[in-house]
């Protein structure tokens, strides 16, 4: 599904991606560790395509067409969905007109009708319900003043909305509590199935428990430096990222 | 000719024309006004006031002052530009003109009408003593300029305890008919101790041709009085607009303005407050959505003069091509005024590079025992916020206007009268070339 060749990147003339080369089928979960500073949240911005970022060698595949001329919209329309560390306050502008918006853009991309009212209320519906998304919260302005716990969520919920193939979720156990941790990771579980895949990029260990990977990838200064199974994270765990480098 | 000189030399030839029936104490107002607009002429950017608004490029057109009987106009032609979905009074004026026709008036529990009648009227004497041209006469030549000229315009008189069951709407219309118009509509609302109502004022050019138009509001609100004042400034790039509007307020009374300005060549609105009392509220809220060569210039006063009490302004701003925005906001807090809270706000994006905005906020403090503050931020849209919403689908224009929606909601939430606001949205979403599937 996902297919990344010798990916080079830089932001100001400064290379952070060094050549990656990732591939990950539909139906697996991918996830990616490495210390602070190794490119991580850079992989998962230019996958989206930021153009802050920019991409010097290399190229990302989405079901065998490169993405690199799209724009992050059309990636979005392609079944790329990025979870933010830090999710954006949008004041005066709610969760479910947010979400109606974005539903209804892919959609006219893709050549669809827009979702009638009453089935896009009840699929709102449905998938607050899957993460325990409060009614009331829906008709609040976008992640304004909402907890790191109530933006993650709300990532996931928005995610569940728009079904995309590849998920990439950054950081998204960060600021979480554990009770937060275990909803949003259920979550995902939920969501997961045998047409999409997910990439976790994350820190620590503790998230994996929770959403079970089949591949772990350590990234240190821009490149794949170590890939595995699940217990990969166990022994990054125990042993920090020093024996890698 | 020069336009002064024009005004000038065909102020007695109005005042000869069908106006002999006027009270002698407002031709004695009319003629003071004629002489003090004659010592000031036009404001220049010399003056402070108007350093950053030229009217020169208005003042190079020939005038039609006095123009024809209004043409045939139907409510067809008109009715886009009301807002039909809400039971309301209506006084509508073409090319000054007074229309009976398309418009509802009222005696019943309160004056709904029209000035030239209550100035003529010995019925209205009292109310037109009292008022008339009490607080706007305070040293602007335009304004002077109109009350010299004075002829027509919206009149409301609400008496005491009375809830105006339906908002108010006041719509110019100019039709065209000459090359070249001036409209000097004037308005006077006198809203009585505990009364409240709402009131939605418009200026519309339904024509190519050039409308200057000069207009001036004083409303007067009594002890615990409500007023809800809303300006529609979205007309056509050929057309510009002076609007003068003066508040007076008694003790525990509120009153707000709201200023939608999304549309016009010039349009410089000048705003001001007056306390008379205690415990007043003053509200002034103004969104501007300004495109191609357009120019608004926001001018506030709020003169604190009695202790307790507030003044609360937000003022945003979104500017793309060679648009010019001015905000100005003077807050006087006089000694007197003691326990005085003032808030102001002005916040702007540029989206163009062409793009200007001058904002100065200024303050003037002579009580010691106040809250008082102001801001100013200058931006561009936040490119992260940006990415956050093309990462969801939302193409980037449509992007765009959301945030720049957003941004504007804290004034656009502030309307109280659910189909303005409805209509608002839809002005602004066209406003930024967008279709959401959405009202905020």
């Amino acid at each position: 599904m996902l297919k990344i060749n010798n990916l080079h990147a830089n932001i100001n003339g400064k290379e952070i991606l060094k050549g990656i080369n990732l591939e990950i089928k539909a139906g697996e979960v991918h996830a990616i560790m490495g210390p602070n500073g190794s490119g991580k949240s850079t992989l998962a911005a230019v996958i989206a395509g930021k153009e802050d970022f920019e991409v010097t060698e290399g190229s990302v595949e989405l079901n065998g067409e490169d993405l690199s001329d799209f724009a992050p919209e059309v990636r979005a329309h392609k079944g790329v969905f990025l979870s933010f560390q830090y999710p954006i306050e949008i004041p005066g502008v709610t969760v479910t007109n947010f979400i109606k918006t974005a539903i209804n853009e892919t959609r006219k991309a893709k050549g669809i009708a827009e979702l009638p009212a009453k089935e896009m209320l009840q699929l709102i519906r449905e998938k607050a319900d899957l993460l325990e998304i409060d009614r009331k919260f829906l008709s609040r302005s976008l992640n304004e003043g909402f907890s790191g716990g109530e933006k993650k969520r709300n990532e996931i919920f928005q995610m569940a909305m728009l079904e995309p193939q590849l998920a990439i979720l950054d950081e998204t156990d960060s600021g979480l509590d554990i009770d937060a941790l275990k909803v949003v990771a259920n979550g995902v579980n939920k969501l997961k199935s045998e047409k999409n895949a997910v990439l976790l990029i994350t820190h620590y260990q503790r998230l994996l428990d929770y959403i079970i990977p089949d591949f772990v990838h350590v990234l240190h200064n821009g490149k794949i430096v170590k890939s595995g199974g699940k217990e990969l994270a166990y022994e990054l765990e125990e042993k920090g990222y020093d024996w890698l480098k | 000719m020069e336009l002064k000189e024009k005004l000038v030399s065909s102020f007695l030839a109005f005042e000869n024309k069908g106006n002999i029936d006027l009270d002698s104490t407002v031709h004695a107002i009319r003629l003071k006004a004629i002489h003090n607009f004659e010592k000031e002429g036009f404001p220049t950017k010399r003056d402070e006031e108007w350093k950053y608004t030229s009217l020169n490029p208005l003042l190079k057109n020939d005038y039609s002052l006095f123009p024809n009987a209004e043409k045939s106009v139907g409510f067809k032609n008109v009715k886009d530009y009301l807002i039909n979905e809400i039971e309301s009074y209506t006084l509508i004026f073409i090319d000054g003109v007074f229309s009976s026709f398309l418009s509802e008036t009222t005696h019943e529990n309160c004056d709904v009408c029209v000035l030239s009648s209550a100035l003529a009227r010995p019925k209205y004497k009292m109310i037109i003593d009292n008022y008339f041209n009490t607080i706007a006469n305070k040293n602007s030549s335009l304004a002077e300029l109109n009350t010299a000229f004075v002829k027509e315009g919206a009149f409301i008189n609400i008496p005491k305890n009375t809830i105006v069951p339906k908002p108010i709407q006041i719509i110019n219309f100019s039709t065209g008919s000459e090359k070249e118009v001036l409209l000097q509509p004037r308005n006077l609302v006198v809203v009585g101790e505990n009364s409240y109502v709402q009131i939605i004022e418009r200026h519309q050019n339904l024509s190519k041709n050039t409308t200057l138009t000069n207009s001036v509001t004083e409303i007067f609100v009594h002890k615990r009085a409500i007023v809800d004042y809303y300006k529609i400034q979205n007309d056509t790039n050929e057309s510009s607009l002076i609007d003068s509007t003066f508040i007076s307020q008694k003790q525990q009374s509120v009153a707000s303005v709201n200023t939608f300005s999304f549309g016009g060549k010039i349009t410089r609105n000048n705003l001001e407050f007056y306390h008379e009392g205690e415990h007043i509220t003053s509200n002034l809220n103004g969104i501007s959505i300004l495109n191609e060569k357009q120019h608004v210039d926001n001018h506030t006063l709020v003169d604190h003069k009695s202790p307790n009490c507030e003044s609360h302004e937000l003022y945003k701003g979104i500017y793309a091509d060679k648009s010019v925005g001015v905000f100005n906001g003077k807050v006087i807090v006089r000694q007197a005024a003691q326990k005085t809270n003032a808030f102001q706000q002005n916040n702007s994006i540029l989206i163009d590079d062409g793009a200007t905005i001058n904002s100065k906020p200024q303050l003037e403090i002579f009580a010691d025992d106040v809250k008082c503050s102001h801001g100013c931020t200058i931006g561009q849209l936040d490119e992260s916020a940006l990415f956050y919403m093309q990462s969801r689908g939302i193409p980037v224009k449509e992007a765009k206007a959301l945030l720049l929606y957003a941004f504007g909601n804290d004034v656009v939430e502030k309307i109280k009268i659910p189909q303005l606001k409805t209509l608002i949205s839809k002005l602004i979403a066209k406003k930024l070339n967008v279709q959401l599937g959405f009202e905020l």
